[in-house]
């Protein structure tokens, strides 16, 4: 067992200009926060308006914000990368801090960033599409948000407190083993995942359930927009896929804290055992990022080209498809872990099936765009880029499907050229498309998009310029995770164009970044709530939604359910006799789920460094939050109608 | 399709209060149980691997019933049966990860 006494040079890291830097700036920016929020007395806004909201839609923002904030920093941990990769023999970063820096990067960006955009554009969308007043939970929907929260925000602390992880993102022992790895920052990859992963799960139960109970009257399956069945598809894939994760975390830190030896060398572990978990959820986990984006496309492109979706049944059906098959795939990702052909073969095949379905998505975005008017808007060159993108990423990985040839590529970059292309071109492309497209919805007021497009270019062509030629770097034997090359490898020149590639998305994510702050001030009001002559009820309501969404639950009678209620207003076809309002029954806001999440992390960082106290008063205020919401009979409320009338009159509807 | 008129988003509807939750209560008690069994048939090496792991599988089959029956209310309940669906493909997961994990983990213990 690891030994518990620390000193305060231990506690705080030091002896690195960057950390420092970063003390620094985390200092001045909490700050400037705390200062610009006393003077502007905005501490009881910031409580009663977000920190206790139940309200899908802000939740949404709010999850949307910490992703962007958390894809800076992962950014940031890639420039550095980049930066030191960039020239044979470079000595920029060191071994130790490198390790620390690939590790930090890469679970910031799945867990961090991929995460909390989807579960962003699934808060801010899914509820608006099906016709619906809020999720179906939305107390454990705050929950979910705050556990992410707090979860990521432990992640981020070991930076500057105790030293930030380092055996990789996927942490597989016997490295991240105490044996190998004393310091705090296993245990904070440990704990701040699993906390952060009770809120996925949480989340994955929530939106199966609000697409399976909370639609309006008459939007049966078959007449939901796509992105409630990518949805749907995720939801499912979280619900099996993250407990697997939840278990192998746990072992680990019980190997960790309580010096058991599940995944030892020695007293009869199997380290392999944590692999094959891992990748259990981890493969299910990249489809459960690439379908909402997947999702998001298809709104975007059908939108755009001013016709409904091609092949909507298989679409659907290519998305139940991907699914279930991802969960037959996982092995590939330890085709070299020499399990033997007959299990190399069975693995190599189901992947390779995969690309089925995902062909048939591609086909069908395309024969949608086909003859139809197609308006290329900020999303729409989103999900243009996607395309080509997208083919290259899945071509690559049906090469890599081939166990036999993976022998050459695996952990080489070309797999990292692989995944940056299916998670980058597919869920980071998809996201901002929601993004840009959502926007308007969210506040009101459209992107401006000069910035957009600039954006946009050095993103895509930065993307291409940084990424191919880590194919050929693969090809040409360089590994993953090592931290400089010798010269002579014939690696410098394709080493040095990746990494300007890489500035150049970096220039591209400050352009995005510039034109969000420059259209908070001169960006066009959306005042119609329908700016891109939409398809799905979302447009039907004005921007940014009322707290309730509809005043009316809309009835729907078809598939993209606001087309068809415009196309029947313009032929004259009257709307039916409209149903007196009525008083809408909506959750309380609460704190609680701030309180509960909060004493999570309390216990979380307690146990990181062995701090039993602080953990034991942590998990004590977890079982008091939880006692108290059961004796909590006031929970709900209701909207007067008079209310319903001013706000609505207030949108200049009735 | 029943498809209810007003959905109300967070509102569960409370069972009428005053009972005592007896089924959550003994099931709780049970899985406890279970797993106790479990954890003290290998802290003990109370049987040969081959008999621990065919005991083990056989709690976790029982695990799966108590949380089945005492928790998520399997019997009852209305509508479209959603539930049967998930269930069903929980089961093949379930079994797709067990059988698949013990085939990887014998490490070309198959012929060549
Ligand atoms: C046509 C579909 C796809 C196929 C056939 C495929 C195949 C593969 C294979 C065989 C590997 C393992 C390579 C190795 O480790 O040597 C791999 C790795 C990976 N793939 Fe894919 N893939 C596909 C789509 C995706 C998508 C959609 C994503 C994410 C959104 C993704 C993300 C990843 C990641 C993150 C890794 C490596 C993770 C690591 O080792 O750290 N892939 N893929
Ligand atoms: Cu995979």
């Amino acid at each position: 067992m690891p030994d518990d006494t620390l000193n305060v040079s231990h506690f705080l890291v030091t002896g690195d200009p960057l950390i420092y830097g970063a003390d620094v700036s985390i200092v001045v920016v909490s700050i400037a926060i705390v200062a610009v929020l006393t003077y502007y007395r905005k501490w009881g806004w910031l409580w009663r308006e977000w920190l206790t909201t139940v309200d899908h839609k802000k939740i949404g923002i709010m999850y949307m914000i910490a992703a962007l904030l958390m894809l800076f920093r992962g950014g940031v941990d890639a420039l550095l990368m980049r930066t030191q990769l960039a020239f044979p023999n470079m000595r920029f970063l060191k071994a130790e801090h490198y390790n620390q820096i690939f590790t930090t990067h890469g679970t910031i960006m799945i867990l961090f960033m991929a995460m909390p955009f989807i579960f962003a554009m699934m808060n801010i969308a899914i509820p608006l599409m099906i016709g619906a007043r809020d999720v179906a939970f939305p107390y454990l929907n705050a929950i979910s948000f705050w556990m992410f929260f707090f979860g990521a925000m432990l992640f981020n602390l070991s930076f500057v407190i105790g030293g930030s992880p380092d055996a990789g993102w996927t942490s597989y022992p016997p490295l991240a083993e105490s044996e190998f790895n004393l310091g705090p920052g296993e245990n904070y990859y440990l704990l701040a995942l699993q906390i952060s992963g009770i809120g996925s799960i949480a989340t994955g139960i929530n939106f199966f359930v609000t697409i399976l109970k909370m639609r309006a009257p008459g939007m049966t399956l078959m007449r939901m927009p796509l992105f409630c069945w990518a949805v749907l598809a995720t939801s499912v894939l979280i619900i099996f896929a993250f407990p697997v994760l939840t278990v192998a975390l746990a072992l680990l830190l019980i190997d960790r804290i309580a010096g058991a030896h599940f995944f030892t060398m020695l007293g009869g572990g199997n380290p392999m055992m944590y692999i094959n978990m891992f990748w259990i959820w981890g493969h299910p986990e990249v489809y459960i990022v690439v379908l909402p984006a997947f999702g998001i496309f298809s709104e975007v492109v059908a939108t755009f080209s001013g016709k409904r979706i091609f092949g909507y049944a298989s679409m659907v059906a290519s998305l139940m498809a991907i699914a279930v098959i991802s969960y037959f795939t996982w092995l590939h990702h330890f085709f070299t872990m020499g399990a033997g052909p007959g299990v190399n073969s069975f693995f190599a095949l189901s992947t390779m099936i995969i690309a089925i379905p995902t062909g048939v998505k591609i086909f069908n975005w395309l024969a949608t765009m086909y003859n139809g008017r197609v308006r290329v808007t900020v999303p729409m060159k989103w999900a243009l880029g996607f395309i080509p993108n997208f083919a290259v990423g899945g071509a690559t990985g049906v090469m890599l499907s081939v166990a036999p040839a993976d022998y050459q590529y695996h952990n080489s970059y070309f797999l990292i050229a692989h995944f940056h292309q299916t998670l980058i071109g597919g869920v980071v492309f998809g996201m901002l498309a929601g993004m840009y497209y959502w926007w308007p919805k969210m506040f009101g007021f459209l992107l401006e998009e000069r910035y957009a497009n600039w954006g946009f270019w050095w993103f895509n062509i930065g993307f291409y310029v940084c990424f191919i030629p880590q194919y050929l770097l693969g090809f040409m034997g360089m590994t993953r995770r090592i931290y400089t090359y010798p010269t002579g490898m014939g690696w410098s020149t394709l080493n040095l164009i990746s990494t300007i590639g890489a500035f150049m998305m970096g220039l591209g994510f400050l352009f995005i970044a510039a034109g969000i702050v420059y259209s908070i001030f001169y960006g066009e009001r959306d005042t119609t709530g329908d700016p891109w002559n939409g398809r799905t009820l979302e447009w039907s309501l004005p921007s940014p939604a009322p707290h309730y969404n509809f005043a009316r639950i809309p009835v729907v009678t078809s598939r993209d359910a606001w087309w068809t209620m415009k196309e029947e207003r313009k032929q004259g076809v009257l709307p039916p006799g409209r149903d007196e309002l009525r008083p809408i029954h909506m959750p309380k806001n609460s704190g609680r789920p701030f309180i509960l999440s909060l004493s999570f992390f309390v216990a979380g960082f307690g146990l990181v460094f062995h701090w039993y106290i602080l953990t034991v008063i942590g998990f004590a205020a977890v079982a008091a939050c939880l006692l108290l919401r059961s004796f909590d009979y006031d929970t709900d409320s209701y909207i007067p109608v008079d209310e319903i009338k001013k706000t609505e009159a207030s949108y200049g509807r009735s | 399709m029943s498809m209810m008129e007003e959905k109300v988003p967070g509102h569960t509807g409370r069972s009428e209060g005053g009972n005592w939750p007896w089924m959550h209560i003994i099931g709780f008690v049970i899985s406890i149980l279970l797993t106790l069994i479990a954890l003290r048939l290998v802290l003990a090496h109370a049987m040969g691997p081959a008999g621990l792991f065919v005991t083990i599988m056989v709690l976790a089959v029982l695990q799966i019933l108590v949380q089945l029956f005492f928790f998520m209310h399997i019997l009852e309940g209305g509508g479209p049966r959603w539930h049967l669906w998930m269930l069903t493909l929980g089961f093949i997961f379930v079994f797709t990860i067990i059988a698949g994990s013990i085939w990887i983990m014998t490490f070309g213990a198959e012929s060549y």
